[in-house]
């Protein structure tokens, strides 16, 4: 599985040899490969005009593109603070609620992402055809692609261990924005232009995957939570900036010098014990999720973790962790 | 019939080839040579409605909605054998006569001293004295030993001490249907009541003077309240249009002391159209997440479910919190009465909250107060117009309270689903007829056998493994949040897509975990006996070898660790472009989608999730199936074995 941004075709039809070439040695001789576009066909063509754009079928014959449009930028925080909205308010009535949360069509992005992984990772396992993702700068939708798709197929991302090496991996090293992206969260009337919660929705994602597959993820909600806080505001350095080079060179601080990583403090003995999935036992298969409507759930742990007490729900927790460790 | 073809609704692609047998009792597909042989029977009482489809170049199809919310879909190669089929379905899926039903044919191969037990499990009498009655302020009356005042009431009902059989009967000649204000819940801690009756035949001024003396003796028999709740759990303006029809509700001037509250909760038409919307959502194909939002929304059925329970939760706290007794009742008391009522009693009392304890609950607020089982689940043909999922909608308020507490309750998920499926199949008789009398004439006692000592037996499967009698949640009344409720009330698509396997997590945690449970308990009770085997053996050193062997052994056997890697699942249909990807060839290592059955896996009760098969079959574009829906039903071994059933191959 490869990743990138959108090749600079621009409005005439600009060809690159080299980016040819570079996709070509991925693949053998009548091979053929997949590229998923997180943009719509249409979105994509439109990219042209500001030089942007698609790979063209001529100068890519092996590659196959697929369009599945995923929601980003600020459709994707109005929908967030939609939801936020609805969750919080409490005079709202069941004759109202579910076309409110179906309104803020949040849920819509979360079936969207997974179809959309899931798709990359069929290729993959089904078809044994490699895959390209990109969307536009290659930042955001396409991180959440690649990062789920390797959830779903490979069981060591799904560690502890594994899992925050996904997480530096595809999203950190990988550049997502998280100082644009992750600035004020679902409250702020502030309305910034880069804001766009791609994060939280990949761990809603991952979520949805521990609730589908309660035994193959080896962390918790917990975990779950403590990043969708720590990538907004945090006494580590690991979320950080934009980009590697920002952590290195453009920060007016050191990041690696002068913070503290949110890695060594969770993997502490004491600390990461809280992080674990009592059900945990590894599974050795590729987690196929479904994604009907009815399988995929509003994540109540996080959207109404300030409104409702999880009193019940977290001795459920702690009997099952009992019955684990008396076994 | 040969050739049919049984589709999955989640694919149309994933179509098993098998033939079709129609036996007196069930429905039965055979899938063509499946190393499994593998069979899906539906009962004929599951039936809820038959559709002919218009014949395509495939076949003919045919459509079978069950009241489990099965939905099978077959395609038949002959159109007139489809039309046979159909004719005879319509026929048998609505008998005439008590005698077609199941119940009396299924034969589980007891003896009669067996069945006689069976049925001896639920007592009432044992309830009531454990509830604390009879006693100074509620006895037992016999007014209605030979159901002389109301047919539709249990020969034994308890009132107030102070109410005479002159003022049981007076009271009756005034409630609809005579059901008379009866003891349906007795708190021991503060004498406060839960009694339930019909509404009053009242109109817009009729009086009278002995239903007004029943309800001061209910108020009275309560010594800690100086008043008492009458609660008319319909809506406000039905109630009034009743009136016009000489019935309707308690006016506060007449009857002294009490403090009259509405509740809404709609009536059985509207519940039956809200059931019949949300099976269309969940009939759709590929629907978006909008649409099923909406869908959901727009059916009501949810908001149905919160007006239940709010209804309990109301009549729980005037119990426990105000020690105010409560009357309650709809319009003729056995449908809304009986869902509020035994909500209330299910936050109020844990006993209800355990396996026996539920069992007795339905026995006593549904089975004995005369809820009419057969006009509203279509035992027999009857009017269309009686249907309606009152019981399924209390059940669903009893899984709605075990998300929302999961370790309040002694049983689990599976034992509600089982107990719903058996209302309908009729293969066992405590739900049977329309009250206690017609059950009696029928002998239903002596020529049917009871659902609870089925259930009891395979309790093991019906365990909740979080559940700890000692536990805080299992203490005391249930207190769930009325508002908001955002949070609170969730779609059960265990229940109501019960048969899409697809669409449920693979790995059932209850059942783990009930696993881990059993097998801690056994090493914990082989490590005693070790132990003492030990320090016997202290004096000879030959055997310690042979002890440690033996234990390696066990683990192995249970093997916790690896069985669940095995419930493997396949891709659903995430791709629209339907002819994009050349054809995969089966051979070609689907470890990850064959579903190794193991013994730990397959649970007698409910065959349905084992004869589940991933088997994937060759794919023509990167879409690949869930598994197909439809297996065996619960309790359906002992159906197979029946000698009486005919077969009548079409």
């Amino acid at each position: 599985m490869l990743r990138s941004s959108q090749p600079l075709t621009g409005p005439n039809r600009k060809r690159c040899r080299e980016d040819e070439m570079l996709l070509g040695t991925v693949l053998d001789e009548g091979e053929r490969g997949f590229i998923v576009d997180t943009r719509s066909a249409q979105a994509a063509k439109q990219a042209r005009m500001t030089g942007g754009g698609t790979e063209p079928k001529s100068s890519y014959p092996q590659w196959k593109r697929l369009h599945r449009p995923l929601e980003r930028g600020r459709p994707l925080q109005e929908s967030f603070i939609k939801l936020v909205e609805a969750c919080n308010d409490t005079s709202i009535n069941m004759d109202r609620w579910l076309s409110r949360l179906e309104s803020s069509r949040w849920l819509s992005h979360v079936k969207a992402a997974l179809s959309t992984a899931c798709l990359a990772a069929q290729c993959m396992d089904r078809e044994e055809a490699s895959v390209l993702v990109h969307g536009a700068e290659g930042t955001d939708t396409t991180l959440l692609v690649t990062a789920l798709a390797q959830l779903i197929l490979d069981p060591s991302c799904r560690t502890l261990g594994g899992f925050q090496g996904l997480l530096e991996r595809e999203w950190i090293e990988a550049g997502h924005p998280f100082h644009l992206r992750c600035a004020h969260s679902a409250y702020s009337h502030a309305r910034l232009k880069q804001e766009a919660p791609l994060f939280l929705l990949f761990l809603d994602c991952v979520w949805q995957l521990s609730h589908q597959f309660p035994f193959s993820l080896e962390f918790s909600e917990r975990l779950l939570l403590t990043l969708f806080d720590n990538a907004y505001a945090s006494a580590y350095g690991t979320f950080l900036c934009n980009n590697e080079k920002e952590r290195r060179v453009g920060c007016l601080c050191k990041v690696k010098e002068s913070t503290h990583s949110l890695w060594a403090w969770l993997n502490q003995p004491g600390e990461k014990k809280k992080y674990l999935n009592p059900l945990y036992s590894h599974n050795a298969l590729v987690i196929w999720p479904s994604v009907e409507p009815q399988s995929i759930q509003l994540w109540q742990g996080l959207f109404f973790r300030w409104i409702r007490s999880s009193q019940h729900l977290d001795e459920a927790w702690a009997e099952i962790q009992q019955l684990v460790d008396a076994n | 019939v040969e050739n049919v073809r049984l589709l999955d609704r989640l694919s149309s692609r994933k179509a098993a080839l098998g033939t079709l047998y129609l036996t007196a009792t069930h429905v039965i597909f055979v899938e063509n040579g499946s190393e499994a042989r593998k069979e899906t029977w539906v009962l004929h009482s599951q039936i809820s409605s038959i559709e002919k489809q218009a014949t395509t170049a495939t076949g003919c199809p045919l459509l079978i909605r069950c009241k489990n919310f099965q939905v099978i879909q077959l395609v038949i190669p002959q159109e007139r054998d489809c039309h046979d089929v159909y004719i005879s379905l319509i026929r048998l899926a609505r008998p005439v006569k008590y005698e077609e039903l199941y119940c009396f044919s299924f034969n589980p191969k007891l003896d009669k001293e067996e069945r006689e037990q069976g049925w001896k499990l639920v007592d009432l009498t044992e309830e009531y004295n454990r509830m604390g009655v009879p006693n100074n302020y509620w006895q037992i009356s016999d007014v209605n030993r030979d159901y002389g005042v109301c047919d539709s009431y249990p020969t034994e009902v308890y009132v107030p001490k102070s109410a005479t059989a002159h003022i049981i009967v007076g009271s009756s000649k005034f409630r609809s249907r005579r059901r008379f204000p009866a003891l349906s819940y007795y708190c021991k801690d503060n004498n406060a009541s839960i009694c339930r009756s019909s509404q009053p035949l009242s109109g817009f001024s009729a009086r009278c003077l002995e239903d007004e003396q029943m309800l001061q003796a209910i108020r009275k028999a309560n010594p800690g309240s100086d008043f008492l709740y009458v609660v008319d759990t319909r809506p406000k303006l039905n109630a009034m249009a009743n009136r016009a029809a000489g019935k309707g509700y308690e006016n506060e001037d007449n009857y002294s002391n009490i403090k009259f509250q509405f509740i809404g909760i709609e009536n059985i038409h509207v519940m039956r159209n809200s059931l019949q919307k949300m099976l269309e959502v969940c009939e759709l194909k590929s629907p978006s997440m909008s649409d099923f939002l909406w869908g959901l929304e727009n059916s009501g059925w949810l908001k149905h479910i919160k007006a239940i329970m709010d209804a309990g939760i109301f009549i729980a706290k005037a119990v426990a919190e105000e020690g105010v007794s409560v009357l309650v009742h709809c319009s003729d008391g056995w449908d809304r009465t009986a869902q509020v009522c035994s909500v209330a009693s299910l936050l109020l009392d844990p006993y209800y909250r355990t396996m026996k304890g539920f069992m007795v609950l339905i026995e006593k607020d549904w089975v004995s107060f005369g809820h009419k089982f057969n006009h509203r689940y279509g035992n027999l043909d009857g009017d269309p117009k009686e249907i309606s999922p009152v019981i399924d909608q209390f059940i669903e308020c009893v899984w709605q309270l075990m998300e929302q507490f999961p370790c309040a309750f002694e049983f689990n998920e599976r034992f509600l689903i089982h107990i719903q499926h058996h209302i309908y199949s009729c293969q066992f008789g405590n739900f049977l007829c329309n009250s206690q009398k017609e059950r009696r004439e029928l002998k239903i006692q002596e020529r049917t056998y009871s659902l609870w000592a089925h259930l009891w037996k395979n309790r093991a499967d019906y365990l909740n493994p979080l559940y700890r009698p000692d536990h805080s949640q299992t203490q005391g009344t249930l207190r769930p949040q009325m508002a908001p409720c955002n949070f609170l009330y969730k779609f059960w698509s265990g229940m109501y897509n019960r048969f899409e396997k697809g669409l449920h997590p693979r790995q059932s945690v209850t059942d783990y975990l009930m696993a881990v449970k059993e097998e801690t308990q056994q090493l914990e009770e082989e490590l005693e006996v070790l132990r003492e085997r030990l320090t016997n053996l202290q004096k000879s050193q030959i055997n310690d070898n042979k002890v440690k062997s033996k234990r390696q052994d066990r683990s192995k056997e249970l093997g916790l660790s690896t069985s669940n890697n095995c419930l493997a699942n396949t891709p659903q249909e995430y791709s629209n472009d339907l002819k994009s990807f050349p054809s995969r060839s089966p051979s070609q290592g689907d470890e990850d989608s064959a579903l190794i059955l193991t013994q730990d896996n397959l649970k007698s009760s409910d065959p349905d999730l084992s004869a589940n098969s991933d088997q994937e079959s060759g794919v023509e574009d990167l879409s690949c199936r869930s598994p197909s829906g439809g297996g065996c039903l619960p309790s359906e071994d002992s159906g197979k074995d029946s000698d009486e059933a005919v077969f009548l191959a079409v």
